[in-house]
């Protein structure tokens, strides 16, 4: 899998509350309308501006705050194929994978909106095109490749009946 | 604030620790790695066997814990897995609080769809005005020793019953009411020890906020807290609630207390001393960082906008005027809390220009304040009391904020846009602070009202270094 699109830059702790914010409680049993409100607090004009198969980056701390696993959920419905952070919220992080949405750690501090990154989620490379940067992101635990390489939580339990763990 | 480093060697037998002592020089110590912290105690005994911090392991799950705004995708999650029964159902409960009662036609259909889930499988459930899960799960679920894992990032409240207790997103709950277990990486434990007598006029609350404003919002991610020493092992059980409740805040998994007499004369009341057990770390249990807390001079403290580690002394954030004052939430609204918000407003007329907004925790909670008078003192204060549920926290109703308003809460969070409204700002303190502030309309000092009574927590610490010395 090697994802390409261009940098949307946020900064550091963007919260699930900016990301999904509660006065969109009600559309919580209808993600794709949902969808259309994603970053909304940090950017009210992302929604519309986001492409299939771009990315966002953030800061350290990315998607502190509730449980909310609409919040990864809604953000892959926009259409972004990674979310790249030198940091990331401990929920935030277990929900990305669950729904299976990427979630890489980098060092994110160079990379900025519009940058067209190039990431190959095998070898752990990030190419930013326009800054001519190569950067390596932290492996994640076994477990969590399962996960994600069957698609989410839900498709990991249904291929195997129970968590894999190794 | 001290820190005592600890640097683990590949071998895990061998650990040395490099402790700064109190005169600031640092010492190395090396120390067999045998004992195990509060999280590798309880995730040891699920397992039956010993883990150790960094492992990740398979676990049983004790206690599912799910509300209004997590469930509905739960219960879909579920049923693509095609689990039609419920692993315990008698220790998985549905709360309906963040939306009680419903505002909205969408809500009410998913609370509709909540109710028809539980008479199918026999969860257990808390329905409008039942109170806020994270109150309701302690009051009535929730063991020393348990694991029990919530879609709601708060369900870390349950630390202060020594239980192994963590949010997690509505697949990982979906699979652990489904299968009974999850997997966990046992985390590393930062040990934070409180010492000294609570000054006149600061609680748990400002201990908390000084303690997430010092180590960072994202200061503790992925580990373990344990709080101890001399002033949590002399607070009430209401004050325990409210530190594990924060523990999140700074990035922890759990934030842990031993369960100790106090534990035991909760469960007690609460009809349930037969589920008591002691459970403490080892002696020679190793964390990751040690952290010190002398509280005898802590001042009341404010979480400004938005983040909760923008922590400042009150002292630095006096003449804020404040448009909205809210008493409520799984931090602070228990009975012990509405007091202290009592003790300060009785009698008098809040600020015109503040409308006051109080959410009592639980049905229980409303219960006691009305037979202890203190609802119809909030009334006669001018204070709006709603339902007992989340209320305002969650920025879906009851108490949405104009653009620019400047809200003054009791809760656990200040990000922007959480009550709702980005153009409001939120601001974070004590219940005795937002009374204070409820009555002058800016941010005031609650000493200021409290001159001679002081509050159960500083009582109870001088009772203990009485006892102390005697030992």
């Amino acid at each position: 899998m090697t994802p390409k699109g261009s940098a949307w830059k946020f900064g550091d702790n963007i919260s699930t509350d900016l990301i999904a914010p509660g006065r969109y409680f009600h559309l919580r049993s209808n993600l794709p309308e949902m969808a259309k409100h994603v970053m909304e607090d940090a950017d009210p004009s992302f929604a519309s501006k986001v492409n299939k198969g771009d990315f966002i980056v953030g800061g350290s701390n990315f998607g502190l705050g509730s449980s909310r696993e609409h919040a990864p959920t809604i953000i892959k419905l926009a259409g972004v194929s990674a979310v790249l952070a030198k940091s990331f919220a401990r929920i935030f992080y277990r929900n990305s994978i669950n729904v299976g949405l990427p979630v890489l750690i980098c060092d994110t501090d160079k990379i900025q909106t519009g940058d067209e990154l190039e990431i190959d989620l095998v070898k752990g490379i990030i190419l930013d095109r326009i800054r001519n940067l190569k950067l390596t992101f932290a492996p994640l635990p076994k477990v969590m490749i399962n996960i994600l390489n069957d698609g989410g939580l839900v498709a990991h339990i249904q291929k195997h009946g129970d968590f894999k763990l190794s | 604030m001290k820190f005592c480093e600890t640097f683990h060697l590949p071998d895990p037998v061998f650990v040395f620790i490099l402790c700064q002592r109190r005169d600031g020089k640092f010492k190395k110590k090396t120390v067999l790695n045998m004992g195990k912290s509060l999280s590798e105690i309880i995730i040891s005994q699920h397992c039956q066997r010993d883990v150790k911090a960094g492992e990740i392991v398979l676990t049983p799950v004790d206690v599912c814990l799910l509300q209004d705004g997590t469930a509905p995708l739960a219960i879909r999650q579920l049923e693509k897995l095609g689990l039609k029964k419920l692993a315990n159902p008698s220790r998985t409960v549905f709360f309906l609080d963040h939306a009680a009662p419903s505002p909205r036609r969408e809500l009410s259909n998913d609370h509709k769809f909540i109710r028809d889930f539980v008479a199918q499988t026999g969860a257990q459930f808390s329905d409008i005005g039942g109170g806020i899960s994270h109150q309701v799960i302690n009051e009535y679920y929730v063991n020393p020793g348990d694991i029990l894992i919530g879609a709601d990032s708060h369900t870390c409240t349950g630390g202060a019953l020594c239980a192994f207790s963590t949010g997690m997103g509505s697949s990982d709950v979906a699979v652990a009411m489904g299968l009974g277990k999850t997997w966990l990486r046992v985390p590393e434990s930062f040990k934070i020890v409180v010492r000294g007598e609570f000054p006149l006029g600061v609680y748990a609350k400002d201990l908390i906020l000084h303690f997430i404003g010092k180590i960072g919002a994202d200061g503790a991610t992925y580990k373990a807290l344990e709080f101890c020493g001399e002033t949590v092992e002399n607070m009430t059980m209401s004050q325990r609630l409210t530190l594990s409740n924060m523990a999140v805040e700074a990035g922890a998994k759990v934030g842990l207390i031993a369960a100790d007499k106090t534990t035991q004369k909760f469960l007690k009341e609460m009809g349930r001393g037969n589920k008591y057990r002691e459970i403490k770390p080892e002696k020679d249990a190793v964390y990751e960082r040690s952290i010190e807390i002398d509280v005898s001079r802590l001042e009341p403290q404010i979480s400004f906008p938005h983040t909760v580690d923008n922590t400042r002394p009150l002292s630095q954030a006096q003449g804020v005027k404040i448009q909205q004052v809210f008493l409520g939430t799984c931090t602070n609204a228990r009975l012990e809390d509405l007091k202290i918000f009592y003790e300060i407003v009785k009698g008098k007329k809040k600020n015109s220009s503040t409308r006051v907004i109080v959410t009592p925790a639980s049905r229980k909670v409303y219960l006691d304040a009305m037979k202890s008078g203190y609802i119809q003192a909030f009334m006669e204060f001018g204070a709006e009391v709603l339902p007992s549920g989340c209320g305002p926290c969650v920025g879906v109703h009851g108490g949405v904020g104009a653009d620019e308003d400047n809200i003054l809460s009791t809760m656990n969070r200040n990000f922007r846009g959480r009550m709702g409204n980005p153009e409001s700002n939120i601001y974070l303190a004590s219940p005795a602070v937002c009374a204070a502030t409820a009555i002058k309309g800016e941010i005031a000092d609650p000493r200021e009202f409290l001159t001679v009574k002081k509050g159960s927590s500083a009582k109870s610490s001088k009772k203990s270094s009485k006892q102390k010395k005697k030992k």
